[in-house]
């Protein structure tokens, strides 16, 4: 079951930006796009947890700000050479408010 | 038994339901149709070709007289329905006559917004939607002033057509680029251009604030940042509203539009709705072809057959001569999406086709749209294009021959392009010098002289013999700026300054970059550039700095910050350093470090806390020490003439002044100075962008210097009798390399690419080279010489917090 919670307005994410959203097991980063879609992910790179919400959007993807590494928004996945993956939660927009799952956040305070 | 059936309104989607009602079934219902415009149905969206002149009114009437006549349909046309009565089944005429209905059809389409500026109310001031306000449009002419609100389908439409008949139309918009809801950046900058070509005069990320009137009459129209836009007729074009009045009235349920179902039968069974008033399952409709739909479906719903409206993806094209442009589905970047990207600079072309598992979702074209409607069905059927995909950019057509041309940016450049900005050789005469048999660089350098100063346009000379010799000609490999491009640094900086780019859509499109909104290599180096080449007419944009400059702070390992405030010179006094202290104790500050550079750094400072730290030490009248950015960091200094029993010179005051004077530039990587008051050089000033040594006579000043992962002493550049003559020859070289180095190359590195002596040329021996190297980098620090601290403090502190907290919600 989604359970969908209002986070903030669309235009508190500056486009190709993002900005975190705090909860008990560490912070989540929101992204938006060029194109306005949201992704929603943890804020931590698989290389050496650098602060994802930091790095440079560009397409679907985020550049980690610590030592480049570019992750994909979609599914969390490190591309190119480099492995690891990001976890990445559903997030929506609609009526131009950000919406995250509370369940998915909640089984990530369990996990 | 012939039933009665009221149609009010005659628009294109009633006139559609009626054709159908009466090609079936001619006999079924007794039609009376209502409209509130003086006349009966045609073809609203063809009022563009009317206004352009390629059409008259007569030519886009879709039922005349006559045809309603033989279809016995009841026209009251120039009469309003003014109330509907549910329960007794009759509508009331504005005349005050009562009808009986057995089914009652809505066509009320929608009313155009009008935002409620100001001024809004004056005559002259209309919107685009009927022949009344094209008419008002076809009365201006080669005398009129025309500005029109909204930079969509419909204003453009109105611009172009006023701009055929000789009017000087602005259109203003407030969104950055044309058409946002249909097009991407790069499709809109090509638009955008198309229609600059065309005369119109298209501002962007502009805001009205004020219709301004006389006697009664708009007379301009005012933005809100203070600009004056004379106008004899004021047309917004914003948007629409479905025209629900009447169905509310009725009682009917109404949301954004009255709400139908798949049969298009409202809350009422024996009411139905079609066209832009309705709402179907939340959408609601702006363009005719979901219209053409729903008008058979209600036709069919009156005459008892089954049917069911779908919604289906929509496309859209431009109804302006020249401007071809197509776009359909939905090409955000998604779940699982991918982007295909396709520009021809030569021929103005842009295509970038989105994927998602193998089925087309969206499609957005400029400037060659043949393959359209290839690509709509395509999109439209969920078409498997797994096996095309590698090919599917170039359209139906291919024959396996058609590949992008990483030559073809230059190929496109006029004759006139300037490719040597040393020596001002244009295309035009290396093509010449080619054809009287120069064919390689050293010839071309020999006979033209380009590329034979600096050298940065050797890349684009080898282009162009490319493109002139065809195979005989083999360009040397060059290290492209990153994958989403064949140009190299050198190359792109020459675009932007001889094709006068002002805008990173323009970069990308006209240069052909492979991808549609670049990457985090190519997009910060292509925002300095621009905002070097252009500081008015380029707006930084934060999204593409990395992020310590796009948070004015040093990211640290476990991602906090690092603050800098600035020390003019290296000197503070007791009130900054109590005020630094404070700082510390109040944000918990874990290290306090002395820097090479002469200031404090306060190290591990959380991102929330850099607003209030931020304003605690603008309130001591520090300022942002920039020791994150690729721009002015430092100005070392020794006490000089002041303390020093050797000093010869003032070097602190000087340092400081070389400070006020070029702090906040942003320069190609970060650029550190110092000043010694003697020979015996305490500041260290030999290793560093710029050095000053004093010395009895004057200034020495020595340029491109490194003590980092190179080591290296600076060379003389010059010595300068007067203090003010060591800052002009400062800031002079400062700007020079501002223009011409590479992103991330510091001054030693363009140095040794330019060569030493070609930069004293300019900043030395030329003093009018020098003058106007001092006067551009002055009109950029108009813009960037300001302290960003402040800025944030006062108008971004907010999106330093987090979005939301919901450290509560997640533990329940
Ligand atoms: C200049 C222009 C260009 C366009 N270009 C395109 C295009 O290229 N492609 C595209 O797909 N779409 C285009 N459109 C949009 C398209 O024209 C509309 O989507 C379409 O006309 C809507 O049809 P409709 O039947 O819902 O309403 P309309 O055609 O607006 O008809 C509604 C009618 O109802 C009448 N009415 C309202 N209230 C009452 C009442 N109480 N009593 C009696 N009558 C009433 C109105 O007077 C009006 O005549 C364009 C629109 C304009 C204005
Ligand atoms: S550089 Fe010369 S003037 Fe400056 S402190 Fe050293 S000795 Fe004194
Ligand atoms: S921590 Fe992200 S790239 Fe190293």
């Amino acid at each position: 079951m989604t359970d969908w919670i209002d986070i903030a307005d669309l235009n508190d994410v500056p486009k190709r930006g993002a900005r975190v959203v705090k909860t008990r097991e560490g912070c989540v980063a929101i992204f938006r796009t060029g194109a306005d879609e949201v992704f929603a992910l943890d804020n931590a790179c698989p290389h050496k947890q650098g602060p994802l919400a930091e790095g440079i959007v560009h397409g679907a993807s985020v550049t980690c700000p610590l030592h480049n590494w570019v992750i994909s928004l979609e599914t969390g996945l490190v591309q190119g050479e480099d492995e690891g993956q990001v976890a990445t939660y559903p997030a929506r927009v609609e009526g131009g408010r950000i919406l995250l799952d509370a369940t998915f956040l909640r089984a990530r305070a369990v996990a | 038994m012939t039933q009665n059936l009221i149609i009010i309104g005659a628009g294109m989607a009633t006139g559609r339901a009626i054709e159908h009602l009466v090609e079936t079934a001619p006999d079924a219902y007794n039609i009376t149709l209502f409209n509130a415009e003086p006349r009966g149905n045609y073809n609203r969206i063809m009022l563009s070709p009317v206004l352009a002149g390629d059409k008259t009114y007569e030519e886009i009437v879709t039922h005349d007289d006559a045809w309603y006549a033989e279809h016995g349909v009841t026209c009251r046309f120039g009469e309003r329905v003014a109330k509907i009565d549910r329960a007794a089944k009759t509508v009331t005429a504005a005349n005050g006559d009562v009808l009986a209905y057995d089914k009652l059809m809505f066509g009320t389409g929608s009313n155009p917004f009008m935002i409620p500026l100001p001024g809004h109310d004056l005559e002259g001031v209309i919107a685009y939607r009927d022949l009344e306000d094209t008419e008002q449009m076809m009365a201006m002419g080669p005398d009129n002033k025309v500005v029109v609100i909204g930079g969509g389908l419909l204003g453009l439409e109105a611009a172009a057509g006023m701009a055929a008949r000789g009017v000087d139309v602005t259109v203003v918009h407030i969104m950055g680029h044309l058409m946002e809801r249909q097009l991407d950046e790069a499709a809109g900058y090509l638009l955008r251009k198309a229609l600059i070509d065309k005369g119109i005069t298209v501002k962007c990320s502009a805001n009205s604030k004020e219709i301004l009137g006389e006697n009664g009459k708009v007379r301009a129209l005012l933005l809100d940042d203070g600009t004056e836009l004379p106008c004899d007729l004021l047309v917004m074009a914003v948007g629409i509203r479905p025209n629900v009045a009447l169905a509310q009235e009725a009682g009917l349920a109404v949301g954004k539009g009255i709400h139908v179902d798949d049969q298009m039968i409202t809350s009422d069974a024996d009411v139905l709705a079609v066209g832009e008033c309705v709402e179907h399952q939340g959408a609601i409709f702006g363009l005719v072809a979901p219209l053409y739909d729903q008008a058979k479906v209600a036709a069919q719903t009156l005459l008892g057959e089954e049917a069911a409206f779908v919604q289906k993806e929509l496309s859209t094209k431009l109804k302006v001569t020249g401007c071809d442009l197509f776009s359909a589905g939905d090409f955000s970047d998604g779940e699982g999406r991918e982007d295909i990207v396709f520009r021809d600079p030569a021929r103005g072309v842009y295509r970038r086709l989105v994927v998602e598992d193998n089925a087309l979702v969206g499609a957005v074209m400029y400037g060659d749209t043949a393959d359209s409607n290839w690509f709509y069905g395509l999109i439209k059927d969920k078409t498997d294009i797994a096996e095309m995909r590698d090919t599917l950019i170039f359209g139906p057509a291919y024959q396996g021959g058609d590949t992008a041309d990483p030559l073809s940016a230059v190929a496109a450049l006029p004759r006139d392009a300037e490719i040597c900005g040393c020596n001002g050789i244009s295309k035009g005469q290396i093509e010449d010098a080619i054809a009287a048999g120069s064919t390689d660089l050293g010839a071309i350098k020999a006979t033209t002289k380009a590329s034979a100063s600096c050298g940065t346009c050797t890349g684009l000379v080898e282009q162009v013999l490319a493109v002139t010799l065809g195979d005989d000609f083999v360009i040397p490999a060059a290290q492209s700026v990153c994958g989403c491009t064949e140009m190299t640094h050198e190359d792109v900086r020459r675009m932007i300054k001889s094709q006068k780019l002002t805008s990173m859509a323009a970069v990308m499109q006209e240069c052909g970059w492979k991808t549609s909104c670049g990457c985090h290599v190519c997009r910060p180096a292509l925002n300095f550039y621009l905002l070097a080449d252009w500081p008015l007419e380029y707006q930084d944009d934060p999204q593409s700095r990395f992020i310590n400059e796009r948070k004015h702070a040093n990211i640290q390992k476990d991602g906090t910050f690092s603050v800098v405030p600035r020390m003019w010179g290296g000197i503070t006094n007791a009130k900054e350093l109590r005020a630094i202290a404070d700082a510390a104790d109040k944000y918990n500050v874990p290290t306090v470090k002395v820097t090479g550079g002469q200031r404090i750094d306060l190290l591990g400072v959380k991102g929330e806390d850099l607003p209030a730290i931020w304003a605690d030490l603008n309130a001591a009248g520090m300022v942002s020490g920039h020791a994150y950015s690729k721009g002015l960091r430092t100005v070392k200094t020794c006490v000089g003439t002041d303390h020093c029993r050797f000093g010869t010179q003032d070097s602190t005051g000087l340092g400081i002044k070389l400070e006020k004077a070029l702090w906040g530039s942003w320069t190609p990587h970060k650029v550190k100075l110092a000043v010694s008051g003697c020979p015996r050089n305490c500041a260290e000033a030999t290793c560093k962008d710029v050095g000053v040594i004093c010395v009895d006579s004057g200034y020495e000043v020595s340029v491109g210097g490194a003590a980092g992962m190179d080591l290296k002493e600076t060379e003389a550049l010059a010595k300068a009798p007067t203090e003010q003559e060591a800052i002009d020859l400062t800031v002079a070289f400062v700007q020079l390399y501002r223009e011409n180095a590479k992103y991330l190359d510091r001054p030693y590195k363009f140095i040794a690419k330019v060569g030493l002596n070609w930069v004293k040329e300019r900043v030395v021996d030329d003093l009018d080279e020098r003058a106007a190297l001092i006067k551009r980098f002055e009109l950029s620090q108009s813009i960037y010489r300001k302290d960003p601290w402040a800025e944030h403090v006062s108008e971004k502190a907010d999106s330093y917090q987090p979005l939301a907290n919901l450290m509560l919600e997640a533990a329940e």
